[in-house]
């Protein structure tokens, strides 16, 4: 079967170049044929890549360890959910993943694109297939997924023990479909500017894709988030660590780009800047790709380092030029067809909001890149939280203001005397939340009494939105409150959607504002007995705990553990059970064949009481140097009967041994250090992030055909009225 | 598996071959009808995007964000543009993607 996938690649490598050349002389030459013999190239692409990616799934879950693959990155002890996920954990199949989603969406747009855009979408299918050869190119001629070996290991390593999480099962394939989907915009873009067509066509043929993109790698950045607090043992959420910044980056570009096509959508503005926000979120989602593997930057992300610098920095080079190039030489094209009529208009709004969203998305680029710029000129300088923090945090604020002012500005321009009747009870709304959070002694964090006002008016507005569209559409066609409720979001899906986003978001920034402004973290040693604080609970280290995993009859890791007492005010709240756990490494000779358990993969399991209100999180590791003289004295003892006993009676003894270690550490247990944390309103970033998700998918959901035509003839009726009595 | 690979591999690379080579062994399209197509399209786009100015223009003026006197302003200059579009689309020969709907349209307006 390897064959058939190593062929699968470089049918698909060959099919990309013809493709290019077919498409490229298709649309200079003006022969349709040649573009139509390109766009099919793309779902020559898509079949191709499906069944080589078929081929590599197939692989995994039969544990096939003829394929290197398969060998290093999984085993026949592996469940199967996580050997299906294996694949994309190791570089070759996370390539390959990127070009088989890449070809799925590039088919999609072509398809749906087959009778419009006819000058733009043969430029459009070149960039496409452009990317499509590079990976493919990368597959082929670099890192090949299909490599086999001429004896295979009786077992493979495994997967990696911290991506053992159903959050990575899921998480690359969401943050890779929003990189391949921005590539769709991206492509448009570059397609538009060459045949300098710059109208809002290529936008409103695409505009769905940056929606989807931006959906996807949102959902893929939250999923990591939660993988984070819950696996990684350090109690955060996100770190400002290299490789999150890396997906937060095209995020927010495209965050700014879905906002402001509106504008040259709707009033021919913005072409230059919208042109420049895709071209760069394009260039930052395969900045992002590299990011992940090269192991450039420090991070604790970082599972491997890539041997594929090179390419990938001459693509972005590449991406940069030509892009600059291309809006510098359209800059005579790009002008805007209107001017902004008032500062108070939606326009003018979205355009405040795409200056913080750019704004923020530099600040991010700048801190992150900083250590590589300054090691370069031979003095690493690095920066953590509190300094992204510094500029981050002002600019959160002001986007959130801006989310909650911008659906009440009409386009074109708002009058002062409709802003006060619209601001009443959203302001309202939000100064009684100051008074009752002053009135609550909640005053050690402005910042953080800011943005829980400024949530609240994103929240009334949003209300008051809904409540005043339903009205209307009561008015117009009689319906009761919650069919004209519907109706409502079913005819204006992206303008509710979008409400709904930002309600999500509000609440989302409500739950990072608080717990990173009112949450108690402390390190601590323990011993049975003992007890600490976090913030109003109490702690107390009740007993120790070991337990050995096997899996298939061999010894699969080694957990030490704690349980743990919460009580509040002398109430029992819960029970927590924090544990470390010890993978061996496979390294027998030069660790001994005790200590080789305690210097592999370690992961932790955190105890955590999640609540609304709070979530009391901890995580343990035990201070195993305790316990380093009865390894090394095993260590000892197995190196000097190492040959002269039967494997199977070393094997015994081992057994023995490892048990025994085990059960010492619950009859004598080491002092463990603990990190507990009480944190509040950490749930709401969740629940916000379920409400994005949800007004995401209402704005995405394609709009009912029979519905727009009825719409849009009446409208044409009326029009052609007027247009006859003219 | 091993003889089967091989067939694999060929039965792809024709399927390949055929999907790719398909639009080239057709005959070559008028360019002029070709062109007309692509005006028509972009005008129809231009109709689209007017009528939802003024569908939200509308709901814009119903939920409270304009006033009287600025929506019934805003709706007139949009308007006059649609008007604009469909002048310009009926300047153009029928294109073979207009659908029955519209032609029905047509000649019940002139009736």
């Amino acid at each position: 079967m390897a064959t058939v996938g190593r062929a699968c690649l470089i049918l698909a490598f060959a099919t990309c170049i013809y493709g290019i050349v077919a498409s490229l002389y298709g649309a200079r030459a003006h022969r349709p044929d040649w573009a139509e013999s390109g766009r099919r190239a793309v779902y020559a692409l898509a079949a191709l890549s499906t069944l080589a990616f078929v081929v590599l799934e197939i692989a995994f879950l039969r544990t096939d360890l003829s394929f290197t693959i398969v060998a290093s990155h999984s085993s026949t002890t592996t469940e199967w959910f996580y050997r299906a996920a294996a694949a994309w954990s190791s570089q070759e199949g996370s390539l390959l993943l990127w070009l088989w989603l890449l070809s799925v969406w590039s088919s999609l747009v072509l398809f749906l694109t087959r009778n419009r855009l006819r000058d733009v979408a043969p430029y459009a299918t070149a960039v496409l297939l452009g990317f499509g050869a590079f990976f493919g190119g990368l597959l082929v001629f670099a890192v090949s997924p299909f490599g086999v070996l001429a004896n295979p290991p009786a077992e493979g390593v495994g997967l990696n023990p911290l991506l053992r999480h159903p959050s990575m099962m899921i998480h690359p394939p969401m943050l890779y479909s929003g990189y391949t989907l921005f590539a769709v915009p991206f492509a448009f873009a570059v397609g538009a500017l060459i045949v300098r067509r710059v109208d809002a066509e290529w936008i409103r043929s695409t505009r769905r894709f940056a929606l989807a993109a931006w959906f996807f790698l949102g959902i893929g950045i939250l999923l990591g988030a939660r993988w984070s607090y819950s696996e990684l043992g350090w109690g955060g959420y996100w770190a400002w660590d290299p490789v999150e910044n890396a997906s937060l980056l095209p995020w927010l570009t495209g965050t700014a780009f879905i906002h402001s096509l509106m504008i040259q959508e709707k009033r021919g503005m913005l072409k230059i800047w919208n042109s420049s926000l895709i071209l760069a979120t394009g260039t930052l989602a395969i900045l992002g790709t590299f990011l992940v593997r090269s192991g450039i930057l420090d991070s604790i992300h970082a599972f491997g380092a890539s041997t594929l610098g090179i390419p990938f920095v001459t693509l972005i080079a590449l991406m940069i030029a030509g892009s600059m190039a291309l809006v510098v030489t359209r800059r005579d094209t790009l002008r805007s067809e209107q001017s902004i009529d008032s500062m108070l208009s939606r326009e003018a709004i979205f355009l405040f909001n795409n200056l913080v969203l750019v704004a923020m998305a530099f600040v991010v680029f700048f801190w992150t890149f900083l250590p590589l710029i300054t090691e370069a000129l031979g003095n690493k300088v690095s920066v953590g939280p509190p300094v992204y923090n510094q500029y981050i945090v002002p600019l959160a604020l002001i986007l959130v203001l801006l989310s909650g002012i911008g659906p009440l500005a009409a386009w074109r321009r708002t009058t002062l005397k409709t802003v006060r009747r619209n601001f009443i009870w959203p302001i309202a709304t939000a100064v009684v939340v100051v008074v009752v959070l002053l009135a609550a002694g909640v005053t050690q964090s402005w910042p953080s009494v800011l943005m829980f006002a400024f949530a609240s008016l994103v929240i009334a507005v949003t209300v008051q939105e809904f409540a005043r569209g339903a009205a209307a559409r009561k008015a117009m066609a009689g319906e009761n409150p919650v069919e004209a409720t519907v109706t409502l979001i079913r005819r204006n899906r992206r303008r509710y959607g979008g409400y709904i986003v930002h309600c999500g978001m509000a609440l989302l920034f409500v739950g990072v504002a608080a717990s990173s402004a009112f949450q108690h973290a402390h390190d601590v040693v323990l011993k049975p007995g003992q007890t600490t604080r976090a913030g109003a609970y109490t702690i107390r280290y009740v007993n120790p705990t070991s337990s050995i995993g096997q899996r298939a009859g061999s010894l699969e890791k080694i957990s030490f553990g704690a349980v743990l007492d919460v009580t509040k005010n002398g109430k029992h709240i819960a029970t927590l059970h924090p544990s470390k756990a010890y993978y061996p490494s496979q390294d027998q000779a030069d660790l001994g064949a005790v200590g080789r358990f305690f210097e592999g993969e370690a992961t932790s399991e955190v105890g955590m009481k999640a609540g609304v209100n709070r979530d009391v999180w901890t995580a343990m590791s035990p201070d195993i140097s305790k316990m380093r003289p009865i390894i090394d004295k095993g260590d000892k003892a197995f190196a000097g009967i190492s040959g002269k006993v039967p494997p199977e009676t070393q094997a015994q003894l081992l057994g023995q041994a490892i048990t025994g270690l085990v059960q010492r550490y619950r009859t004598q247990p080491p002092p463990a250090n603990f990190r507990v944390i009480s944190s509040p309103l950490v749930a709401w970033i969740w629940i916000g992030g379920l409400v994005v998700f949800g007004g995401g998918l209402i704005a995405l959901w394609p709009s009912g055909d029979p519905v727009m035509r009825r719409v849009r003839g009446r409208y044409a009726a009326r029009v052609a009225r007027d247009l006859g009595r003219a | 598996m091993d003889f089967l690979a091989p067939l694999i591999v060929i039965a792809v690379l024709t399927l390949v071959v055929l999907l790719v080579s398909a639009p080239l062994r057709g005959g070559a399209s008028a360019r002029a009808e070709e062109r007309a197509e692509l005006r028509r399209a972009d005008l129809e786009t231009a109709r689209d995007l007017k009528y939802r100015e003024i569908r939200d223009a509308e709901l814009d003026y119903r939920t409270g964000k304009l006033s009287n006197a600025d929506w019934r302003r805003i709706d007139r200059d949009l308007r006059a543009e649609a008007i604009e579009i469909l002048r310009r689309l009926d300047e153009l020969p029928p294109g073979p993607t207009e659908g029955a709907e519209n032609v029905k349209e047509k000649e019940k307006e002139k009736a």
